[in-house]
């Protein structure tokens, strides 16, 4: 079968430094995959290759057998790839519910001239964007939180509105880039079965950063390791765990032993 | 009844029926003032007063789409103003329209041909040069200045007379309470939420697949349009124009009222202007006695920007918003 996500072969240096070389990964249907690796070793840049907000010095990203390798962020965006962010990018003057309904942008089912007029069918339909975007928000428990200002929710629930965000857009591929940072145990807890459950409900694939290892390892079946720019590892959580490569990689990091 | 008549038989929300009754309300006191006014019943200065405030918020609101909505910084709407009124008068002029076409036309060009321009640059800014709208609208203000004091067909630097006075109080009034129809309705739907994600979060917007060219360029392009209209009430309403009246100082005087009243506020655009030339007023009358003080106004205008900008970032208003002007939630 197809795969859903698949890149080729991809290299992206910033000066001297090869932030990520000759990088493959493919990922199928519905599939949940967790990419590890110690900090600065290209994890978030590999999210902004396949996002478009870097361009590729070379190889290729195909998304449901397309090649989007080169297209402009939102073009990309629009194809069905939502993404959160690792340190957290909200409209923090927005209210939360705005935050979500703003995703419903490609999808409003009014024109420009609807806007204009406040026509019968934008009611109708902002109507309808209103109930499904809380929707969302229920799902992520932030219902009661709606017509609060983004930026004065706590951390927590700032990750959490991220997420609500990203589903509101019905996206293909969901990437998180370090969703745990900066959580307690009990919230790390919650996160996982709250992935667990999105991974349930909706038919999307899903590509998880993280440096706790808990997190990736109860969730993927298989996890990426990279170092430095390059895949060293890719299997299942034991498999990964005991290569020396990772263990040396992971050396003097504490994040290792967690 | 009346509104009835104008809605026809279709249902309409309770929402859009309380701001159709609100602008109908104005527009009739709009009309009342206006016929005090014609009968001498309210000093003409008075009159002049409104119609002068009625015009600035038109450009303070519409300014405030780019400078407070997109959170963008553009410093050229009186560039935007300036061909607005260099084409309803010519329009105006050279047309030969009875009254209410001449009128209609008059508007309606000087709306579209700003636009286009501000389209054609918005393009040109946005794709390529990135960041620099502030830089490109401030040298656009100043070269369309200067072009126009280059063209003798229109007066040069003497200006165009011997336009039409087809707009009085009233006029102004019907073009305000479309301005802050459309407006309205755009803040308060898909586009100003939009917008505002721009402002909040450029990367976040784009990467939720907002195209930023395209919903920056609208939205520049809808705030010329309106500065055009503007212009054109002020060109029909003056009768004579001249280059210098739309340069950096009329810029910089929208500003004020702008930043004054609060950015991504409508309220706010209209209290800045409100409060603005009410204290200009005072200090015009106050500072008559010596012709040489009166200048000192044009210290004061951009005195009161810097205690803005040090006291109170967020203008009278804040981001809040009477509640007249906004919409009844759907769905809450
Ligand atoms: N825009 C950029 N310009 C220059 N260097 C960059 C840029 N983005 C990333 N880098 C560099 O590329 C390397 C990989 O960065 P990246 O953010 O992908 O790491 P990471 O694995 O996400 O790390 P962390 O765990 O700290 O988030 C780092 O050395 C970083 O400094
Ligand atoms: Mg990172």
């Amino acid at each position: 079968m197809e795969k859903l996500l698949k890149i080729k072969e991809v290299t992206k240096a910033f000066g001297g430094l090869k932030a990520v070389s000759k990088y493959n990964l493919e990922l199928g249907k519905g599939e949940i995959r967790g990419i590890i690796g110690p900090n600065g070793a290209g994890k978030t840049t590999v999210f902004n290759l396949i996002t478009g907000v870097y361009q590729p010095d070379s190889g290729q990203i195909h998304l449901d057998g397309e090649n989007i390798t080169g297209l402009q962020p939102d073009t990309i965006a629009r194809k069905g790839i939502a993404r959160t962010f690792q340190n957290i990018r909200l409209f923090g003057e927005m209210t939360v519910w705005d935050n979500v309904k703003m995703a419903f942008h490609a999808r409003t089912g009014y024109n420009f001239w609807g806007a204009l007029l406040h026509s019968a069918s934008f009611k109708k339909e902002e109507k309808r964007i209103g109930k499904e975007s809380l929707e969302f928000l229920d799902y992520l428990g932030l219902a009661e939180r709606r017509n609060e200002l983004a930026k004065n929710l706590p951390y927590g629930e700032q990750r959490r509105l991220e997420i609500a965000r990203a589903l509101a857009t019905k996206p293909k591929i969901l990437l998180l880039d370090e969703p745990a940072a900066g959580m307690n145990p009990k919230e790390v807890e919650d996160l996982i079965g709250l992935i667990q459950k999105i991974h349930n409900d909706f038919p999307l694939s899903i590509l998880l950063i993280d440096h706790q290892m808990p997190v990736v390892t109860e969730l993927c079946h298989i996890i990426q390791v990279i170092n430095f720019g390059q895949l060293i590892a890719e299997g299942t959580p034991s498999q990964v765990i005991n290569n020396p490569l990772v263990l040396q990689a992971y050396l003097g990091e504490e994040e290792a032993i967690a | 009844m009346l509104e009835k008549a104008i809605i026809g038989k279709k249902s309409i929300s309770a929402g859009s029926l309380k701001w159709i009754r609100l602008n109908a309300f104005f527009l009739i006191s709009a009309a009342f003032v206006q016929m005090l006014g014609n009968i001498g019943f309210i000093n003409q200065y008075y009159i002049h007063i409104l119609t002068v405030m009625g015009m600035n918020i038109i450009l303070v609101a519409s300014l405030n789409l780019l400078n407070g909505y997109l959170g963008e910084f553009a410093l050229g709407h009186a560039g935007f103003m300036g061909i607005g009124a260099y084409s309803g008068a010519l329009i105006a002029i050279y047309l030969g329209l009875p009254f209410f076409p001449r009128l209609f036309f008059s508007l309606a060009g000087a709306a579209i041909v700003s636009g286009v321009v501000a389209y054609i640059i918005g393009l040109i800014t946005f794709k390529t040069v990135g960041d620099y709208l502030a830089v490109i609208t401030l040298g656009f203000n100043m070269i369309i200045v200067n072009i126009i004091q280059n063209i003798d067909f229109v007066g040069g630097p003497r200006g165009l007379v011997g336009i039409p006075k087809s707009t009085n109080f009233f006029i102004v009034a019907v073009c305000l309470s479309f301005t802050y129809t459309v407006l309205r309705n755009l803040v308060y739907s898909n586009y100003g939420r939009l917008w505002i994600s721009i402002r909040e979060n450029l990367i976040a917007s784009e990467l939720m697949g907002v195209n930023i060219i395209r919903m920056k360029n609208l939205a520049f392009t809808i705030a010329a349009s309106f500065a055009g209209l503007a212009g054109s009430l002020w060109a029909q309403y003056q009768q004579f124009i001249n280059p210098k009246s739309f340069d950096y100082t009329k810029t910089t005087e929208i500003l004020v009222m702008l930043y004054l009243g609060g950015t991504g506020s409508l309220s706010g655009s209209i209290l800045g202007v409100v409060v603005y030339t009410i204290t200009m007023e005072i200090l015009r009358n106050l500072l008559e006695f010596n012709p040489r003080l009166v200048e000192l106004r044009m210290v004061i205008s951009p005195m009161i920007l810097i205690v803005i900008m040090l006291t109170r970032q967020f203008g009278l208003m804040g981001k809040r918003e009477w509640k007249w002007i906004q919409p009844e939630k759907e769905g809450n």
